[in-house]
């Protein structure tokens, strides 16, 4: 038997549609990132054969979403770029979490000229709108998805110093961690034991939608260039190239466009619906 | 409103202490963006000295750049001609960046600034619909609304609106800020929409409104997303609030307890997310614009970017990091303005 | 605080406790709130009667239902979750449970009025005292639609109500805000919008609970005065029995969502015959009698989710025998105005 609490979680999610239709939409695009080689129409377009007679077909019941420039089928190419964007995604936001978090808490135990030095940091950092800031930093690494990911760690590292901060701070006035210091806790047992699963919560909130963000943005940099390049397999970059046959080929651009923003939504109502059960007081933005 | 608590003894020391951290978060701005520059693997005089130079034109470049110095006078060098509001020259065009800047960020902040209306006035009004509303098809519906506008690709929507409202309907015009026909008028503003109001030029007026239209909708759906959330879910605790039954007790009119009581405070952390947002939205014009080739400072840094061309983009970064702090600052005096906790204490 | 009021009597027993006309009838009302663990059935059969001028207590518990029944009064419950069972409140001749929502604004601040517990979270932070007590005003002349008066006329009103209640330079009160003034300065505030509509029926819940001791008999009094001088009917909510003693000619006594017992308050203090009612009085302490320590009742409230069968108080009960716990005792009179809901009374 689960206990209450548990049960109320899993009741409060299943009621509600938008997080079982995230929860879906994750689902789907985790299975076709596992996948993807196994289930797309055409194996032979994974690797980029070139077939120059059927390039840019229209949507039919052979190429669901029509051809590319070079002949291949442009469903194909999407299912199998979901690996890179799910893998670049949730990259980004473990590596910004790993930072963020460890330093947060910190800054919010320890107090004094580490806290200071840490918070203004951070502070700096969130001064410049995310996608600026990183544009800044690929210039200066140079475009490609690598320096893309990088970059945009760097950008996401400190919101999540700025959430554990807060946490640890509003912790350390509760009673139950000054009552586990009266008892004599040594300091990392209190941060490892009291701390850090109180703030659990909206930390995993946060990554659940961060992942959602990371791979608008890796896509957006793609976009613009400055991320992955092509013939790689990145929603982006194809929608970079596809741009190029507007408005005649106008269906090139549909599906990466459409995969980018049902992953996003996926996570986006999953994390919703994580802080609906997890973290019901905070803000939502 | 009631802004005369800015003229306060205690509000000028208040915002004085403002005005001096924002000093020194530029400070710190000016010092990351120069580390940002110097980490660079790529060499910039080799770019200024163009493709098919040899070793002595990069060397050339490098002393007339005074890439040659040593970094402690680099960066002396740098945070004086910032002084100046020199931000240098741009090794790929030879032009002067700050005068780059001055021509191409009121197309920007005039975008941002229809944007951010566009998502105030649909966004708040619909966030407190769906909080009168709660759990009924309407909330649902700006959820779905809502969540969808977060997940959208901004680049992406803005191909589908231009292929819809511009290639197709042929409503609107695909991009740019003015027909090339039209000669642009010289800049008072800069933007165009209120230059073309100072003038008394209706034409004008009209033109660059059907230029603006779909990038800006691109623009605000996230801002207006955002907004619309906030302003619910603030709507919904203040709808519950104590405070709220209690003027219904005595007898308060429902739209009243809404449109005031209620609002005012659910603007308290709305007006946070704004702030927020607008940083945001500066950033995101970096895609905007290059979908409408919106002659901007997003446009501006992405080729330049591209071009591996860094004063540039350090420049953008440097207009859009003092934006976006003055827009923090703003909602920092709306807060004290709205919440007279704030400003007795 | 201002003198004015505190020369006023606590003592108004005896003199309202003449017959009159009915002015409030409870009828075997139920209220059930829904959740996820279940239905609990907060108030369960609850009847009481009040006449116009008579002064009741509620007393019990915190969680016994009597906030909840206070709230009932003026619809004030959200539903859902809450939701009506079964039974009536007749006020002035109609069942108040049959209003449209219309209807019911008619009577709030009008014919029934409410003072609340904590007057920090009652009052609006960012809205000054003047419109908070204005728009109760106008909203009760928009409901009544009769022509409003405007905001001076409304103004001027609200300062003369400050001054009713004992409060000075009710201009310069009408602009502050609430964090400006003192606990007991918000709580008169609250009553005194109370009294805007001169109502029929006063409301209280717990009035004096989140005040300091002082601060409460000061507003004790002013309740008592304004309940002596303007005839009102007063139904106050407490867990203290000494405040109810205090301003109550009448009281009830509840528990788990009933009424056990009912008698004039003398009669109660000096022989309660229902258990719960018996050891209520124990648990007072005395400060008379230091020696005599007060005594705690066994047990804890029960589960409304799962109240016990029968009377809901045998588990805790030392004289529940079989039928306790199968039969649910109903109010019957065993003395002229004193009924008692307890099988061994």
């Amino acid at each position: 038997m689960l206990s209450r609490r548990t049960r109320l979680a899993l009741w409060q999610l299943g009621r509600s549609f938008s997080s079982m239709l995230g929860l879906g939409l994750v689902l789907g695009i985790v299975g076709l990132a596992l996948l993807g080689p196994w289930v797309v129409p055409y194996p032979d377009d994974v690797a980029g054969a070139v077939n120059i007679a059927g390039k840019l077909q229209a949507p039919s019941a052979a190429h669901w979403f029509g051809t590319d420039e070079v002949g291949n089928d442009i469903l194909t190419r999407v299912i199998i770029g979901a690996r890179l964007s799910l893998l670049v995604g949730v990259g980004i936001t473990l590596a910004a979490a790993a930072i963020g978090v460890p330093l947060g808490v910190m800054a919010g135990t320890a107090g004094g000229v580490v806290r200071e030095a840490v918070m203004r940091l951070t502070d700096l950092f969130l001064s410049v709108p995310g996608l600026v800031l990183a544009i800044a930093l690929v210039a200066a690494l140079g475009p490609g998805i690598v320096n893309a990911m990088v970059a945009l760690v760097l950008v996401w590292w400190p919101g999540y110093v700025r959430l554990a901060e807060a946490k640890a701070l509003s912790l350390r006035e509760e009673p139950f961690i000054e009552a586990a210091r009266v008892a004599g806790a040594s300091r990392f047992r209190i941060l490892w034991r009291h701390v850090l699963p109180n703030s659990l919560s909206p930390i995993i909130v946060k990554m659940s939608m961060d992942v959602g963000q990371a791979i608008l943005a890796v896509a957006s940099l793609g976009f613009l260039g400055l991320g992955a390049r092509p013939p790689t397999p990145e929603w982006g970059a194809m929608i970079s190239i596809a741009r190029g046959y507007l408005p005649d080929w106008w269906w090139y651009a549909i599906c990466p466009g459409a995969f980018i923003y049902v992953s996003v939504l996926g996570f986006n109502l999953l994390g919703d619906g994580l802080r609906d059960i997890l973290d019901p007081r905070s803000n939502r933005g | 409103m009631n802004l005369t608590f800015l003229f306060d003894r205690v509000m000028v020391a208040y915002v004085a202490r403002r005005l001096a951290l924002a000093g020194v978060m530029l400070f710190g701005l000016v010092c990351l963006t120069f580390v940002i520059a110097n980490v660079a693997p790529s060499d910039p005089a080799a770019l200024a000295a163009g493709p098919d130079a040899g070793h002595s034109q990069i060397e050339q470049a490098r002393r007339e750049y005074g890439l040659d110095k040593p970094l402690p006078e680099q960066f002396l060098r740098y945070v004086g001609d910032l002084a100046q509001g020199e931000f240098g020259r741009s090794v790929a065009t030879g032009r002067s960046v700050g005068r780059d800047l001055a021509r191409y960020f009121p197309a920007t902040l005039e975008l941002c600034l229809v944007a951010m209306s566009i998502g105030l006035l649909v966004g708040i009004p619909l966030g407190m619909l769906s909080a009168l509303f709660k759990d009924r098809w309407l909330d649902h519906l700006t959820r779905i609304f809502a969540v969808s506008g977060i997940a959208l690709p901004p680049f992406w929507f803005g191909l589908l609106l231009q292929l819809g409202f511009a290639t197709w309907l042929g409503w609107l015009p695909t991009s740019g800020r003015l027909g090339v026909a039209t000669e642009p008028p010289e800049p008072i503003t800069g933007m165009l929409l209120l230059d073309s109001l100072l003038r008394g030029d209706p034409a004008l007026f009209a033109e660059s409104a059907g230029y603006i239209i779909l990038p800006a909708v691109v623009l605000s759906l996230p801002c207006l997303a955002s907004i619309l959330r906030v302003n619910r879910s603030e709507m919904v605790e203040c709808l519950r609030a104590d405070y709220i039954t209690a003027a219904r007790a005595h007898g308060t009119v429902p739209w009243r307890l809404v449109a005031v009581h209620a609002l005012k405070n659910a603007m308290l952390p709305t007006l946070a997310i704004i702030g927020l947002r607008w940083g945001w939205m500066m950033s995101s014009t970096v895609l905007v614009e290059t979908v409408f080739d919106w002659p901007g400072t997003g446009l501006y840094a992405v080729s330049s970017a591209i071009a591996g061309d860094f004063k540039p983009v350090m420049g953008v970064t440097l207009i859009v990091g003092l934006n976006f702090m003055l827009a923090n600052l703003v909602v920092d005096l709306l807060y004290g303005a709205l919440d007279p906790r704030l400003r007795d204490a | 605080m201002s003198p004015g009021s505190d020369g006023r009597s606590a003592d108004t027993r005896g003199e309202l406790n003449r017959p009159r006309e009915t002015l409030l009838a409870i009828t075997d009302y139920r209220l059930a709130f829904d959740s996820f663990d279940g239905t609990a059935q907060v108030l369960d059969g609850v009847s009481l009667q009040l006449a116009a001028g008579e002064t009741l207590g509620i007393v019990g518990e915190t969680g016994c239902g009597k906030s909840v029944l206070a709230r009932s009064l003026l619809r004030l419950n959200p539903a859902p979750p809450a939701r009506v069972v079964s039974g009536s409140i007749q006020f002035e001749g109609t069942d108040i449970l049959t209003l449209s929502e219309r209807e019911m604004r008619r009577l709030r601040g009008r014919r029934i009025a409410m003072v609340f517990q904590d007057p920090v979270s009652y009052l609006n932070p960012l809205l000054a005292i003047g419109p908070q007590m204005t728009d109760a005003l106008r909203g009760q002349h928009a409901a009544a639609r009769e022509a409003q008066p405007s905001r001076a006329e409304a103004r001027a009103r609200a300062a003369a109500l400050l001054a009713s209640v004992g409060l000075a330079e009710p201009e310069r009160l009408l602009a502050s805000h609430p964090h400006q003034l003192s606990g007991g300065m918000r709580q008169r505030v609250l009553i005194a919008m109370a009294l805007a509509g001169n109502p029929a029926l006063l409301v209280a819940d717990e009035p004096t609970t989140a005040l300091d001791v002082t601060v409460q008999a000061q507003v004790l009094a002013l309740i008592a005065g304004l309940v002596r001088d303007r005839g009102l009917a007063l139904l106050l909510i407490s867990h203290d029995l000494g405040v109810i003693a205090a301003s109550c000619a009448r009281v009830a006594v509840m528990y788990a969502g009933t009424i056990v017992e009912e008698a004039a308050t003398a009669t109660l203090l000096r022989g309660p015959r229902h258990p719960y009612a018996q050891g209520l009085l124990a648990a007072v302490p005395d400060l008379d009698r230091p020696d005599h320590r007060p005594r705690g009742i066994a047990g804890s409230i029960p589960n409304l989710l799962r109240p016990p069968p029968g009377c809901r108080f045998h588990p805790r009960c030392a004289l529940a025998t079989e039928r306790c716990r199968v039969e649910k005792p109903l109010l019957r009179q065993v003395a002229p105005g004193h009924n008692v809901a307890c099988h061994h009374a």
